[in-house]
């Protein structure tokens, strides 16, 4: 159920270099699997920006996001009681019963981590406790190392430079680790490499895209993707796809 | 209250908003959002004889009010169309319906207008000769006065419903094609179809959009539309619907005035999927303000 309300920004705080926390108050009710993302509407820019929603609960919700351009660039100077227009409960989300008896890893790249938290937390409720990867490019990116480690996950770190956890990408952690189900967000490439690291180790799993939108809701066809049944739309059938479904250019 | 009804072809419209092609699915999929038999119409999703993917992503770019698409005609192809989205359609919807037609030649104008008017959905075929975002075809039909007739004259030819051209603006003389496709028989026209814009990444220097230069669509567009629908409205005397920026009931009635007897809202429904609804819900209210008592009454005062 996708919804159009007005949320008032609690907090809006930096966690990591250009990296954002903001926790939003409004109505959460459309929300109903994590991978789910909202799509918002900034004053002066046309498009609406879509970002996932890393946690929720009844009075509101928590966005992590990077300032990437002009638009993040300007709600990282949005204050608290400040109002942003959002549509919610977009996109299908990650099914969290898919992974239900299997060891399972969560595997997160830069602004792929947020939509992993919600579904620690709820893989957590189910009685299947992750272990989470995450991977960023230097020290000062990382966020949400202890969060995930708070919720009872193992957390095994990968940054490029080496300046914190495994020197190297996550498939470099990855690589060593035993799991039969995952769920990955992040960078195409990031997602290539664990698909093809993980089908070497017979693991199956969910691949969160990313692509450019105009509407976020099903009605432009500018979101298309390839997939093994066909073409599909990022932002109503995904984001959220299948290791058996996904196609790489 | 004043009144917002309009006619296109006989056909009656509640009002004279009507979702553009491409901007609104093939209907259904808007109608989690609010019942969308509160539209005057609804203009399906461009389609071909056969399957399209459309063109690789990135096909959506920004800009200033407005926005970038290189769609490329995604759809399931006709047959598809009209066996399997059509019907979800008609579950949802009893309103208007409007066939969106494009194709590379004039042979498939011709089949895929057939297929339409045979399937009793769509009222209106809208024959689409100026989508930018195809090659060899699509808009080449629509910057030719004569390839634009010689389209108009093929399908009227083969079908029963009324023809409707949607004209492309990326022509030095838009009244010269209107004419044609009038004489050659066209019931209606609609324009217009998106300009052609770019858009290049500042720090890679490379376009931002897949196939560079594509569709350019929404408000910032919205003084060359009326400026064209002005000028053909003073030249034609079939129906024009009204296509380009159109975001709110103050739009509506500049098109009106421009000589539009209905109007069609594309790239706003992306952005706020009740533009349509707010824009029904205003028009009566600004009509009322300005002591508008008919959008008949007002069709093409600009001229006088
Ligand atoms: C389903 C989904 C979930 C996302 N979740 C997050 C998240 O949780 N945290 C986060 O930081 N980012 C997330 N992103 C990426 C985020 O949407 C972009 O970083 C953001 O739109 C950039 O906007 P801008 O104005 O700063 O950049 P600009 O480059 O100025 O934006 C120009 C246009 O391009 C679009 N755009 C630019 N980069 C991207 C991108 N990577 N993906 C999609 N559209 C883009 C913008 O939306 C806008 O329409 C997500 C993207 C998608 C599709
Ligand atoms: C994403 C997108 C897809 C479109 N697809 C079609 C199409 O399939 N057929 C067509 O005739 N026009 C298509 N158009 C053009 C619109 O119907 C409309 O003519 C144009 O966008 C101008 O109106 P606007 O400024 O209100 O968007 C498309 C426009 C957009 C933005
Ligand atoms: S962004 Fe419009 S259909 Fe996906």
């Amino acid at each position: 159920m996708t919804k159009n309300a007005i949320y008032t920004i609690e907090t809006n705080q930096p966690i990591a270099n250009d990296v954002f926390a903001m926790r939003l108050a409004g109505p959460t009710g459309a929300l109903v699997a994590p991978g789910q993302f909202v799509n918002i509407l900034l004053n002066g820019f046309y498009l609406r920006r879509p970002i996932s929603v890393c946690d929720w609960d009844e009075a509101g919700m928590l966005l992590i996001y990077k300032i990437l351009g002009k638009g993040t660039a300007q709600m990282a100077t949005m204050q608290p009681g400040q109002t942003l227009n959002l549509l919610t409960g977009l996109g299908n989300g990650f099914t969290v019963s898919a992974a239900t008896g299997k060891p399972t890893v969560l595997v997160g790249g830069g602004v792929g981590v947020p939509p992993l938290f919600s579904l620690a937390k709820q893989l957590i409720t189910a009685g299947n406790i992750p272990e989470v990867v995450l991977g960023f490019r230097s020290s000062g990116d990382v966020f949400y190392a202890e969060e995930f480690a708070k919720l009872g996950c193992k957390v095994h770190l990968a940054t490029e430079d080496g300046t914190a956890g495994t020197k190297g990408f996550v498939t470099t952690a990855l690589q060593d680790m035993a799991y039969d189900y995952y769920y990955t967000c992040g960078p195409n490439a990031m997602l290539q490499a664990v698909h093809a690291l993980s089908a070497q180790k017979g693991a199956a799993g969910q691949l969160s895209f990313e692509e450019r939108m105009g509407c976020g809701f099903g009605a432009c066809m500018g979101c298309s993707c390839h997939t093994q049944v066909g073409p599909k739309r990022v932002c109503v059938d995904g984001p959220v796809f299948t290791s058996e479904e996904v196609v790489f250019a | 209250m004043p009144d917002i009804s309009t006619t296109l072809s006989g056909i009656p419209l509640p009002n004279p908003v009507i979702p553009a092609s491409g901007t609104f699915g093939f209907g259904y999929e808007m109608a989690s959002w609010y019942d969308i038999n509160v539209l005057g119409g609804i203009a399906l999703k461009g389609t071909t004889q056969n399957a399209r993917f459309g063109n690789p992503t990135p096909r959506i770019a920004e800009c200033a009010s407005g926005m970038l698409n290189a769609v490329g005609l995604q759809n399931p192809g006709v047959e598809a169309v009209i066996a399997e989205e059509l019907p979800k359609l008609r579950r949802v919807y009893s309103g208007l319906a409007i066939a969106n037609i494009s194709g590379f030649g004039i042979e498939e104008y011709v089949y895929t207008a057939k297929k339409f008017d045979e399937d009793d959905t769509a009222a209106i075929l809208e024959v689409n000769v100026s989508c930018p975002n195809v090659q060899h075809g699509g808009m080449a039909f629509g910057t030719s006065p004569g390839a634009a007739a010689a389209v108009t004259a093929a399908v009227k030819k083969e079908v029963k419903k009324p023809v409707y051209i949607k004209l492309s603006p990326n022509v030095t003389d838009i009244a010269e094609v209107a004419l044609a496709c009038e004489e050659a028989g066209a019931d209606g026209l609609v324009l217009i179809n998106t300009l052609l814009g770019m858009r290049i990444h500042p720090r890679t220097g490379k376009p931002i959009v897949s196939i560079g230069s594509c569709g350019f669509s929404g408000p910032a567009i919205k003084p060359v539309a009326l400026r064209m629908v002005y000028d053909v409205c003073k030249v034609v005397n079939i129906p024009v619907i009204g296509v380009g920026g159109i975001a709110t009931a103050d739009d509506v009635l500049e098109f009106v005035s421009a000589g539009a007897s209905a109007v069609q809202v594309g790239s706003q429904n992306l952005v706020d999927p009740f533009a349509c609804p707010k824009i029904i819900e205003e028009l009566p209210k600004v009509m009322q303000q300005y002591g508008i008592t008919s959008l008949n009454s007002i069709k093409g005062r600009a001229h006088t």
